[in-house]
């Protein structure tokens, strides 16, 4: 079957020791931040940072607690500027259109990036079908079409055999690491072209760690993925390119065995060695 | 299982300590129990000496009437011949009519506050519209006999009238003062109170929720909608069960504008009578046993009208709080 998002691994483990292989240097850059600054009222967080994310690959932003990687993230679906006086400067090329633009709305922008949080946000009161619906439902989807949709999305989420008996349980009855993934399947239920995902491990246990990390190497297939961590382990798992940020400043930037090993400032080298942080 | 409960199982289902009434172990402990345990019984014994004491003071009535007294449209103290329906009439489409123009109003007005307006806003407005909870009932019915009623008279009801006079909501003569009027007065006073309570329970669900929806690509409002009306929606009941006991208990603005005449019409236009209204009117002029009696009985009935509304609305609030399957394992 198509959707489900290319052949699955037969051994997790073996799977997460596979990924992080350098990818082919001619990906296209699908996401682009130039000079993006970041404001939480007076507080400049993010002091122009440009980075280039590329197509179908995974990029893991690293750093020390406040440097700014949450915030960096959600300036790349303008979901930054949702906060009070918090606010964003500089520009996002998404396909080489500036997010930030005159005329750009917002929340067409979040359609096409979709978001994954740091702690599983399932809506209470919804049934475990209507979260994964709820943001189809909001682009209009007709009923016809939700018995496919759903399945898919929670296919490529990897929760659709935990839970295709109980869908009409609350999302919120699962498991924190399947919350995790029924909010996963909730974003790719839109069929994002790019996915955030912001510690998305951070409240899980191992097991649910793996779970949502064998995840992030399927979608890779298939999107662009930009993940939070602070896990560096994590980050030298799951992603392709990895870079530093260390007080609202890019410190360094390479593929992610370049940067765990072969790392070129020396503050960079402090961080990965577990010496400050 | 730490990270499912949600703000609703947690406004509703609040989680425990188990209660060690019996077996507590510190001397201070037993006392402080023990004293909190009689200010709670002193409640309700209030409560049972109240319904005992009406009960007797309504006895009179009560063997005269019978069960007939509720659906007696007669009020006649000059022949003794006592009916409450009229009251009964009067104080529920007095207050079905405020929480049908104030409900809207005042969640218009908590979401705003709570979700749109810029944050130097909030709490000055805020803090206004709690303020108008504070102004005692008998300025607002003097604003009432003023202002209100020869206004609603000559803007609203004379047009009313004239462009849908065969209606029976709007038939009769425009005279201002009537069950329009009661039900606007009573409408202005619940606004607050439903007002800022459901403010405060929009606010107490999760920004994670927000911001779920918002990354979905809702807008505004679908986040409202959506994500924060639903996990509201329990609290945002007993915020409407709060205005409705006012305005079911309120007596001194209403009867300043409500007309004050025991009849049951159809039309808006006429007056009207709420049994607390009566009860204030005619107690301290009651002359005879049986009228005092009967006064005495409206009371009870009251009680019991106000007892039976707010369990309905307790059923409708665990009727709607339920979640899917679930929800509340936790």
């Amino acid at each position: 079957m198509m959707f489900l998002g290319g052949p699955r691994r037969e051994d997790p483990a073996q799977g997460r020791e596979a990924a992080p292989r350098s990818a082919p240097a001619q990906a296209v850059e699908k996401l682009r931040a130039e000079g993006l600054k970041a404001w939480f009222g007076a507080t400049l967080a993010l002091k122009g940072i440009s980075l280039g994310m590329k197509e179908r690959r995974v990029t893991a932003i690293i750093g020390p607690s406040g440097c700014g990687k949450s915030t960096f993230l959600r300036c790349l679906n303008r979901m930054h500027e949702v906060a009070a006086g918090a606010r964003a400067e500089g520009r996002v090329l998404l396909d080489g259109v500036d997010i930030y633009g005159r005329g750009v709305d917002p929340v067409q922008v979040r359609r096409r990036v979709g978001m994954v949080f740091q702690k599983p946000n399932p809506f209470p009161t919804m049934s475990i079908r209507d979260n994964v619906l709820a943001g189809a439902k909001l682009n209009g989807v007709r009923l016809r079409e939700e018995d496919a949709l759903f399945e898919k999305a929670l296919r490529r989420a990897a929760l659709w055999e935990e839970v295709k008996d109980v869908l009409a349980r609350s999302g919120a009855s699962l498991s924190g690491g399947q919350q995790q993934r029924l909010c996963s399947a909730r974003a790719l239920a839109l069929d994002p072209e790019v996915l955030l995902m912001d510690e998305p491990c951070s409240a899980l246990d191992p097991i649910a760690t793996a779970r949502v990390e064998e995840l992030i190497h399927e979608l890779a297939e298939r999107l662009t993925i930009v993940i939070v961590t602070h896990n560096m382990q994590q980050a030298a798992r799951v992603s392709h390119y990895t870079a530093f940020l260390y007080l609202g400043e890019l410190v360094e930037y390479d593929e992610t065995d370049v940067l765990f090993t072969k790392p070129q400032n020396p503050r960079t080298e402090e961080y990965i060695t577990g010496r400050f942080g | 299982m730490a990270v499912s409960v949600t703000a609703l199982g947690r406004l509703s289902l609040p989680r425990r300590l188990a209660p060690a009434f019996w077996g507590e172990a510190h001397l201070g402990d037993r006392a402080f129990r023990l004293c909190t345990a009689a200010f709670a019984a002193g409640a309700l014994l209030t409560l049972a000496a109240l319904a005992l004491q009406m009960t007797r003071a309504s006895a009179l009535s009560l063997r005269r009437f019978g069960p007939g007294f509720v659906l007696g449209t007669e009020w006649d103290p000059v022949r003794e011949s006592f009916g409450a329906l009229p009251f009964l009439f009067g104080t529920v489409v007095s207050s079905a009519l405020a929480l049908l123009i104030a409900v809207p109003v005042s969640l218009g007005a908590a979401i705003f506050l709570s979700e749109l307006a810029p944050g130097w806003l909030r709490s000055p407005i805020g803090f206004l519209l709690e303020l108008l909870a504070a102004i005692p009932s008998v300025v607002y019915g003097l604003w009432g006999i003023f202002v209100l009623a020869p206004w609603l008279r000559d803007t609203v009801q004379r047009p009313l009238s004239g462009a849908l006079g065969g209606l029976p909501f709007f038939s009769g003569t425009p005279r201002g003062f009537g069950m329009m009027a009661g039900g606007l007065i009573l409408a202005i006073m619940v606004l607050p109170t439903i007002a800022s309570v459901s403010r405060e329970v929009m606010r107490a669900v999760p920004v994670g929720l927000r911001e779920a929806a918002l990354a979905l690509g809702a807008t505004r409002w679908e986040t409202v909608r959506h994500s924060v009306l639903p996990s509201a929606r329990s609290g945002l009941v007993g915020a409407i069960i709060l205005g409705l006991g006012r305005a079911l208990g309120e007596t001194m603005a209403v009867t300043m504008v409500i007309g004050n005449r025991a009849e049951i019409s159809a039309s808006l236009f006429e007056p009207g009578y709420t049994m607390a209204s009566v009860i204030a009117n005619e107690f301290t002029e009651a002359a005879g046993d049986l009228y005092l009696s009967s006064l005495a009985e409206i009371g009870l009935l009251l009680f019991g009208v106000t007892l039976l509304l707010n369990a309905l609305a307790r059923l409708l609030v665990w009727r709607i709080a339920r979640l899917p399957d679930g929800a509340r394992r936790a």
